[in-house]
Parts: C-alpha cells; structure tokens; sequence
C-alpha cells in the first residue's frame, strides 16, 4: 500500500539571527553562529531541510557562584574562580557559544562596578573565539549601568545582551543598537507577551533580526508543561506568518533545572531519587531535550556532561534520514 | 475522522419514531456526533449505515490495553498532535526489558527492584508499568522458565518479545489469562503471530521498516482477526524517529488512515548507552509513543523520566492542585508556627515535604489560589492581603493557636503591609523565599 505522507507546508519562517562578528565584520570572534531559519516544526526534514542546528551556550559568571549547586562548583574547579579560565573551559566541554552572567556584588558585597563588568566581558572574549551573550544580574538598575558600559567597550562583537524585560528593556535596546550587538527579549511564558515585547523592542529601532526572544521556562518538574507548549505554539504561530513570532527562541533549562532541589542537593533527599550526580546531569538534559523537541534555538546549560549528551541528542536530530 | 450531526443524520432512518428516546432523528444524530450516546440506542439502523458509523465513531488512534493481575496499561485514544490543543490523554507505558539469557536469579533481582519502585511526585505515586522479556536463548522451555521468573518477582503486564511464534507460543502459555502484547509481526512471521494473538486475547505489534509495509502488515493482521495492534516503525535514532512518529500521528489524526491508526512502541535503549536512552526516552515521551521499552533501570532515570511523563500528560487548561484547606503537618498544636502558601500542587508539596521531612510539626494554610504558583498567583492576583485575610479568618486559624502570627512566602514580602492592615490583631512574618530554608528558620527565627 502506498502511503502518502502529509506534509505541512508553512507560509512563515523562523528569521535568521546571526551572533557573533568576525574580524572580517568588526568583532574579534572566531566564527558566527547562525540561528532560526526554520520553515518547517522542528527537524521535519522531510518537509524542508532544516537550516541551522540548536545550538548549546554554556553559562559562566563573572566570579565563583558560591550558590550553585556543589556538583557545578566541583566539576569546574578553580575554573569557576576566573571567568577567562572558565570560559576556556567551556569552551573544551563543547560548548557552541558562551553565556556571561554577571553576578549583582562583588566579592566583597559591594554592587559590582561597570569596570568590573566589563574587565569580565574583555577577559573572556580574550580567552574564548566563541560568540557570547552577556546577562546582567537580573535587576532593572543594575542590568542597566552593567550592559551599557559593555556594550560600549565590546562595539561591534555582536553579542547579545540580556535580558530585556517588559518594564525593563529600554535602556538595554539602546545600547545593543548603538554598538552593534543583539538582545535577548524575555517575557514569562505567553504568546501574547512575547509578541507585545518583540513590538516595543523593534519599535525602538532595532531590527528584527537581532532579537532572540526568551519565552521562559520551568525546570522538569517544576512547571516544564508550560514552557514547551508556549513555544510549541510560539513556533506554530511563526510558521503561520506572524511576524512578531518569527523570531529564534532562547531558554535557560541549566539555570531552572539546577534550582530544583533534585539537582542542588544530595543529602535528606528521598532514597528513590537515586544517585545524585546522575540524578542532576538528567534532571538539566532531559529539561533541554523536551525544549529542543518543542524548537528552542538556543539551551544555555550548565553541566559539561549534559553538554555533551545535548550535543549528541541534537546531531542525532539534525541527521536527515534516509529513507523518510 | 468524526462526522457532523448532519452526516449522520443523513444515515440514520429519518423516522423520528422515538424510540431511541430522543424526540427526532436529528436530536439523536446531534448527541451521537457530540459522543454523548450509543449507535445501538437506535434499534432502526440499517446494517450498511452503522458498519460506516461505528467504523466512523472509533476513535482516530485506537486503544489498546495489556492487562494482567489486576494491573493495566493503555495507550492510543489521542487526539491532538499538540497538548495545548486539548490534552494528551494516555500516558505512554514505560516497560523495563530482561532476556532469557539471563540467570533466572539475576532476572528475579532486576524486575523485583524495578517493580518495586515507587516515586512520589506531587502527591501521586508513580512506577513502572510493566516488563517485556525477549526470548534470544531460542529455547522455548528456557523462555518460559524466564517468563515465570518475572513472574515470581511482578504482577504487572508483559511485552513478550520474539519474532518465533513458537517461542510466543511457550511464553503465550506461561502467562495464560492475562493480554500481554506480542512483539512482534514482521513480512515473514504475521499470520501464525496473528493466530496466536486471536487465541490468546494478546495485543500484537507490528515491525516493519517504511510506513507502506506497516500499512500493509496491519491491514493483514486486521484481517486475520487481530484488532489490537501497536506500531513499530523501527526507527532506532531520534531523527528519523520524530520523523515517523509524527507522520503515523498525522496519518491518523488530519487523515483518519485507519491502518496506522494504532498506538507506537519505542525501544530508546537500543542503542546501548544509558545516557542517550533517557535522552532518547525523553523523545518518546513527548512525541507520541504509546509503549516505551527501556533497557536499564535505575532510580535517578526513572525518576526525572516519570516526572515528564506527568508533566507533558497534564491537561494543560487545569493545573494540578489541592484543596484549599488547613494542613496539620507532624500533629500540631497550639503553639507551633501557621505557614500560608497556594493551592498549585507543585508549591504545596514543596512546601509540606520540606516541613513534614524536618519532623517539625505546623499548621500548613492553604490558600485558593486558582492552583497557581506563589509568584504566578501573587502577577495574576490571586495570592493578595484579601484573599490570604479570608482563608485565615474562613478556617478558624484563630482558634487552634494560642499566638496569631502567621509566615508568607518569602517571594511576597510586599504583601506584609496590606495583610497587617487586613489582620490587625495578628503578626505577619516573612519567611525565606525556598521551601528548603524553612525548616531552620522555623528553627532559628520563630
Ligand atoms: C509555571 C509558571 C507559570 C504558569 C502557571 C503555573 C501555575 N500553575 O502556577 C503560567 C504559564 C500559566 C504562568 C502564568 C503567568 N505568570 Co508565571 N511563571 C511560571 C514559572 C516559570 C514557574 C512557577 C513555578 O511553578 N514555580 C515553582 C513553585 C513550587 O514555586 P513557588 O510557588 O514560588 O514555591 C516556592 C517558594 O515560593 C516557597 N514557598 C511556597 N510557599 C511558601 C510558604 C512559605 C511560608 C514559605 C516561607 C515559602 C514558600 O517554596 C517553593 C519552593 O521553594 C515562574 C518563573 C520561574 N521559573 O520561577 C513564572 C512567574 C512566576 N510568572 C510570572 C508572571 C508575571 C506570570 C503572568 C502574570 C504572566 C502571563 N504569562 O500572563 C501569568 C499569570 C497567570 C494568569 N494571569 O493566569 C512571573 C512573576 C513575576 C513577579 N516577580 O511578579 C514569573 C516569576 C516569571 C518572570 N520571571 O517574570 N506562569
Ligand atoms: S430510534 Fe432511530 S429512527 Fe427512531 S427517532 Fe431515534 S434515531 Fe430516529
């Protein structure tokens, strides 16, 4: 019996976000990364080839993250004392590009200065070619007096800074439009929201195709459900010709799945948890594969084992099958 | 694919004769169409009439259940390709796989302590759902010596897995009574596999390498009798697996392709490595498989991999949730602490494990908070002074305890203000943001 397959055939594509600029474009990396692109649902590569494979960023800070979990602290080493040493590292672990998150103090308590900010930035671009996203430390005023000064000094790199939020993304706009670079939008987990940030930020100037957007997530466990399906239906409305939605889609399943209490702690846990280390390496690759699986472009993780299984996960999706 | 009230109505014998208990013929299609009552409530069908509507009325993937002991596990009976249009209904089986090759001994040890596992997870207990054993010995008797051995150490539904019917045939007989499912059907083997599922009640899968041949195998199958049947379309990496997964999905969903209207098994194993099974189980898990054969069992797989299961089976326009009410965590009186927190089962849990593992014993207050989160509830304003000010006067918090202080949530400190407005004569704390830090500052600070 012959069967036909269905096919989909979309009127709308993912836009291809390019991070990273080399020599030839004014920056200093080694090679670009591009993203996006896709006019088919994830790795439906008998529809239409899929143009650019998810990446992984792996996440380093800025100083040693006391706070995360003892598995992280330990796998990394003294690495995690020097952002250029750990970005080296990173880069070993197979990371595709690198995640700077800068921490709110210093490590004397003091708020972390501007020059601290961006003798970081400086150190790591030095210590790694990968392209790179700069965070900053999550809170309105310091992100701002953080990411402008970086953006300055890192003029035409093309990173991408983050995170812009609906009350807070002005500023960082700005800045990215000024010195060349993109922004990472995120909004919390709706389609409507996602859209209304992506307006606000392309109104201000910035073109489309230097907004990643971050549709936030949950770690497993931990409200997962939520964040797959709003990019399930983030990519489904993309596909569908909605131009604010056309944009690749950035999440940080490490960050959320290492807050969980499954992966930060291997002590007065349940005995049917079983094995700590594993336990945490699964808990951080299984919340990137289910996001992978729902179109992420971009997982920021944070356990070199998990690297490496994402990384294999994902060759083996972008492997086009012979015979379907 | 379901047809309108008028499709059928134009079926139906347009007699209005009542008898069916509904005034006319086309109030009856109408509650036939919306699946509210039976085709045989209508006793004047003409035969050709209902072989369309019954065939009409199956659901797109059909169901397909193994029983055993009591214990019984469904796949099939979807309806969307995506959860947020519905809701997946059916979580898939996750079966761990032994062969006969192995000491009855090592078989007994595995099972036991795989069929024994028990994870809770907000609140609901999850575990494995079965087993398969594969017959590589090529020896019946070996087979069916390894079949009982499961059997000594689990209760829970079989896959039985051998491309020889005789070897089907001495497992089919090891487990008399129950409906294991039959792995599998191929080209060379279908018509003896398909006699032995007739004459067992099994389920029987089907294997074949492109989707023409499964069609084809099924339909053969079918044919033979057999009508509950499981698709593999021996896909053994993820990309082509997405791919063929989701085009038997499709095929029966947008197209109503009755001969891949059948749930999937997967064998993510396969390849041999732990570490790409889970990743590979993950796949499975999301993208429509029904069966899920794993190859190695422990705890901190198992774990995360029934946590996903749960979270993606979740029906996405209702969150998970306990009722609003006063918990007494390790018996408490009137002197210990009153924690307030929602009704979103994830928060809940998190909250009363913490405390309930610490020994410490408190009044848990939880809030209707439309089963929200802390921060979520808090943006949707569902978790404000007000609300928090009624459950604690509505519940008598006053009552059980000698001293009116209440916690809050770290996350919500602002509302400390407007809730010592709404609760003059109580004390309003802020407790730590984690669950996990409140055992100590219980201890430390109240
Ligand atoms: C899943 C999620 C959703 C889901 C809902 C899940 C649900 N049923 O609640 C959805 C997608 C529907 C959603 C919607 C919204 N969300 Co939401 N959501 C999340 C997310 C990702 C996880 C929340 C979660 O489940 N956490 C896990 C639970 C266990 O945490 P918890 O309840 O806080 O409990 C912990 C602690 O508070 C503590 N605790 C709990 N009780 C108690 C009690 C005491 C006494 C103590 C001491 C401690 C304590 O213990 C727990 C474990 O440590 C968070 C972001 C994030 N990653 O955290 C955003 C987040 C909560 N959402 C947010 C927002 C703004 C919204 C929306 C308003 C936006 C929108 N999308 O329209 C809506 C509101 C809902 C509506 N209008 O219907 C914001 C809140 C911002 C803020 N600070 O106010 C967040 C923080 C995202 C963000 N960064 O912007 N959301
Ligand atoms: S019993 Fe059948 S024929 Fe009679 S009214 Fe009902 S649907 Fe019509």
């Amino acid at each position: 019996m012959a069967v036909e397959i269905p096919k989909d055939s979309w009127a709308g594509s993912v836009r291809v976000v390019t991070l990273g600029a080399t020599p030839a474009d004014g920056g200093t990396r080694s090679h670009t990364i591009m993203i996006g692109g896709q006019n088919t649902l994830p790795f439906m590569h008998f529809e239409k080839p899929t143009p650019h494979r998810p990446v992984i960023a792996v996440e380093i800070k800025d100083r040693r993250p006391e706070d995360w979990s003892g598995l992280l602290l330990d796998i990394w080493g003294d690495a995690a004392n020097d952002p250029a040493a750990w970005a080296k590292q990173a880069e070993v672990a197979g990371a595709d590009m690198l995640v700077l998150a800068l921490t709110l103090t210093a490590a004397d308590g003091n708020p972390t200065t501007p020059s601290m900010a961006v003798e970081a930035v400086k150190a790591v671009l030095a210590a790694s070619k990968l392209p790179l996203i700069v965070l900053g430390p999550g809170q309105a005023d310091a992100d701002n007096e953080l990411l402008v000064p970086v953006a300055e000094a890192t003029k035409g790199e093309r990173l991408a800074l983050g995170l812009c939020e609906d009350k807070n993304y002005r500023t960082i706009v700005a800045a990215a439009m000024a010195n060349d670079h993109c922004v990472v939008a995120r909004t919390p987990m709706d389609v409507n929201l996602a859209k209304q940030l992506n307006i606000l930020i392309h109104d201000m100037g910035l073109p489309l195709d230097r907004i990643v957007m971050d549709p936030t997530t949950g770690a497993l466990g931990y409200g997962i459900e939520y964040g797959y399906s709003v990019m399930e239906r983030l990519r489904l409305a993309a596909l569908q010709g909605d131009a604010m939605t056309q944009l690749p889609m950035m999440v940080t399943p490490g960050f959320e799945a290492w807050k969980t209490k499954e992966s930060k702690f291997g002590q007065d846990v349940p005995g049917t948890w079983g094995n700590w280390e594993e336990r945490a390496i699964n808990w951080e690759t299984l919340t990137a594969m289910t996001l992978v699986e729902s179109g992420a472009d971009v997982v920021v993780l944070r356990h070199p084992e998990s690297v490496r299984r994402v990384h294999q996960a994902i060759t083996d999706l972008m492997t086009v099958p012979e015979t379907v | 694919m379901a047809l309108s009230g008028i499709q059928i109505y134009k079926m139906l014998p347009q007699t209005n004769c009542k008898d069916c208990g509904f005034p006319t013929c086309l109030a009856f299609a109408m509650k036939l169409a919306a699946k509210q009552v039976e085709l045989s409530s209508c006793p004047h069908v003409a035969e050709d009439a209902k072989a369309q509507l019954s065939e009409a009325s199956e659901p797109p993937v059909r169901l397909v259940s193994l029983k055993a002991n009591g214990h019984e596990v469904k796949a099939g009976n979807e309806v969307v390709m995506f959860r947020h249009e519905k809701t997946f209904y059916n979580k898939p089986g996750l079966f761990l796989r032994v062969k006969d090759s192995q000491p009855a001994g090592e078989i007994q040890a595995a099972i036991a302590e795989a069929d024994g596992y028990c994870v809770n997870y907000v609140g609901r207990d999850l575990t494995l759902d079965g087993f398969a054993v594969e017959a590589v010995s090529g020896d019946a008797a070996v087979f069916a010596a390894a079949i009982a051995a499961v059997r000594q150490a689990s209760h829970r539904p079989l896959i039985l897995i051998s491309t020889d019917p005789a070897m089907i045939a001495a497992g089919l007989r090891a487990v008399d009574g129950e409906n294991p499912l039959i792995y599998g059907a191929n080209t060379g083997n279908w018509q003896a596999m398909a006699d032995l599922a007739k004459q067992h009640h099994a389920s029987l899968a089907v294997i074949a390498e492109s989707l023409d041949e499964l069609a084809d195998l099924t339909e053969k199958v079918k044919e033979a009798g057999v009508k509950d049947i499981v698709l593999d379309p021996a896909a053994r990496n993820l990309s082509r697996s997405l791919a063929l997964n989701t085009q038997i999905r499709r095929l029966a969903l947008k197209k109503n392709f009755r001969p891949l209207g059948y749930p999937l098994i997967s064998f993510p194993g396969e390849g041999g490595d732990p570490a790409q099974e889970s990743v590979m189980a993950v796949h499975a898990i999301t993208k429509y498989a029904g069966f899920i054969v794993l190859d190695h069992f422990a705890a901190e797989t198992a774990y995360p991999l029934l946590v996903l299961r749960e979270n993606i089976y979740t029906d996405p326009q209702k969150p998970i949730q306990v009722q609003p009410d006063v918990y007494e965590i390790n018996t408490p009186g009137p002197d210990d602490p009153v924690l307030v927190t929602t009704n979103f089962s994830i928060t809940y849990f998190s909250v009363a494990n913490e405390i309930e593992g610490s020994g410490i014993p408190a009044w848990l207050v939880v809030t209707d908070a439309e089963g929200m989160s802390v921060l979520t509830a808090w943006a949707a304003g569902k978790f404000d002074a007000e609300r928090i000010a009624k459950t604690i006067k509505s519940f008598n918090i006053a009552d059980k305890v000698n001293r009116k202080r209440i916690v809050i949530p770290g996350h919500v400190a602002v509302l400390s203000g407007e809730l010592e407005e709404e609760l003059p004569d109580w004390e309003i704390r802020v407790g730590p943001r984690e669950a996990i830090d409140l055992p100590s500052f219980i201890k430390q600070v109240l």
